[in-house]
């Protein structure tokens, strides 16, 4: 995805200024980090070099001069393009949470992975009250709706992941504790033949 | 061992006591030889929506059972509104239920051969109130979840979802304090369990009616307030 695609997208509508382009982003993908003008300038800018859009008049208003773009034919068949290409799946491997998890075990601290785990656990169901709430606020919009749908699915799939790894802890360290001998029982000697009886 | 910390003595402390709607303190309860719940402790406050995860097996559906006093545990105590209805009769817990309670199951379990209003108007017949005025009730209550044009129909006719806000506004039709909700959207696709959480969260918040939320699904774990999660039959105080 690039910006220009974005941009492109909220022009398809109807003809924009940057300014607008992006207050009208900021506000549809609050869940986004703001784009920054200069990063909405340079995009139109090479898209007008690429004809995907061309300018179509100046606004004078208060303040300095807006000029208005036009998504062109072939702006649109280029979004049509992108809109049509499947994103590459994230690389989730490389996630944080697993990554975290992971050297705990490797330093050998599985009381401490599994801490870290419940504590991450709570911290993520947290923010998923949170965009629930959000949701099904009577007054969320759609593109609203959408954003917490959407981080509500990758939190979730964060949470199954966190439940599993704290499961297998739990697994392994219940199969490699020692069993502690009982009073009547004497602990059993290692079933190694000696030298002796040999 | 086990990283799950299991509760402490569960002493709940005077504040808590208070402004606690349904109390359980170190419950025991084995099916047979097979433990399922292993000393739980939990306090339910007034109006609040508490979601009770955790995996299948873990004894959570068992301590909502006993929280209702549908099964009484073998060992600890169950407390509500101030008595414990661990040890009360089983008449006495079944009038609980009928007059304090709300039960919602995953499957709506309404009655097949009656319609939406008559399913919503039975908790209120059988607690001795004239047909007419549990029938009006019915249909308020039907309206109140969005689905009063159905009130004819039977659940054989109806989706899913919809048979299942029905099964909702049953539970709440005797305006209970206390609606146990084991896992209401289970059978449900993602869109219809949304509809059936955020009207039943809504109502519940209306009414003051506290809510114990059973469920494995964090997605709607996080309708609730607060969350405890059950782990081989104890408190996983870790993640709680």
């Amino acid at each position: 995805m690039t910006t220009a695609h974005v941009l492109m997208g909220l022009l398809a509508s109807e003809d924009r200024h940057g300014y607008d382009l992006k207050r009208e982003h900021d506000q549809r993908f609050a869940g986004a980090r703001p784009m920054a003008f200069g990063q909405v300038y340079a995009a139109l800018e090479r898209m007008q070099k690429k004809n995907y859009v061309v300018p179509v008049e100046v606004e004078r208003v208060d303040g300095p001069d807006r000029t208005v773009f036009r998504l062109t034919a072939a702006g649109r068949a280029e979004l049509d393009r992108w809109l049509g290409e499947v994103e590459p799946p994230a690389p989730h491997v490389a996630n944080p949470l697993a990554v975290k998890a992971t050297i705990a075990l490797l330093v050998g601290d599985g009381d401490r992975a599994a801490r870290y785990l419940a504590d991450q656990r709570a911290a993520h169901l947290t923010r998923m009250r949170h965009y629930t709430r959000l949701k099904t606020d009577p007054a969320a919009s759609l593109t609203e709706v959408l954003d917490a749908d959407y981080a509500i699915a990758h939190l979730d799939a964060d949470l199954q992941w966190l439940d599993l790894a704290l499961d297998r802890i739990n697994a392994l360290s219940a199969a490699i504790a020692p069993v502690a001998p009982t009073s009547d029982q004497p602990p059993t000697t290692p079933a190694v033949p000696t030298a002796a009886a040999t | 061992m086990n990283h799950a910390i299991p509760t402490s003595s569960g002493e709940a402390t005077a504040e808590q006591r208070e402004s606690s709607e349904l109390s359980a303190r170190s419950i025991v309860y084995s099916y047979g030889h097979t433990p399922a719940l292993r000393g739980v402790s939990v306090e339910l406050r007034r109006g609040e929506i508490l979601a009770v995860t955790g995996p299948s097996g873990s004894g959570k559906s068992t301590l909502m059972l006993c929280l209702a006093g549908i099964i009484t545990p073998d060992a600890g105590e169950v407390r509500y509104a101030g008595r414990a209805i661990s040890a009360a009769s089983e008449s006495a817990r079944s009038r609980l239920r009928r007059t304090e309670f709300g039960v919602l199951f995953q499957f709506g379990q309404l009655v097949p051969e009656l319609t939406a209003a008559e399913n919503v108007a039975l908790p209120l017949l059988l607690a001795g109130r004239k047909r007419s005025a549990a029938m009006t009730a019915a249909t308020n209550w039907l309206e109140r979840f969005g689905v009063a044009d159905l009130a004819r129909s039977r659940p054989p006719e109806m989706s899913g979802g919809q048979g299942q806000r029905v099964a909702v506004a049953r539970a709440m039709v005797t305006e209970p304090t206390v609606l146990f909700a084991d896992e209401p959207t289970g059978a449900l696709d993602a869109l219809a369990g949304e509809q059936v959480m955020t009207q039943l969260v809504r109502v519940a918040r209306e009414s003051g009616t506290s809510v114990v939320l059973i469920t494995h699904d964090a997605k709607i774990a996080a309708y609730g307030d607060r969350e405890i999660v059950v782990r081989d039959g104890m408190l996983d105080q870790t993640a709680s």
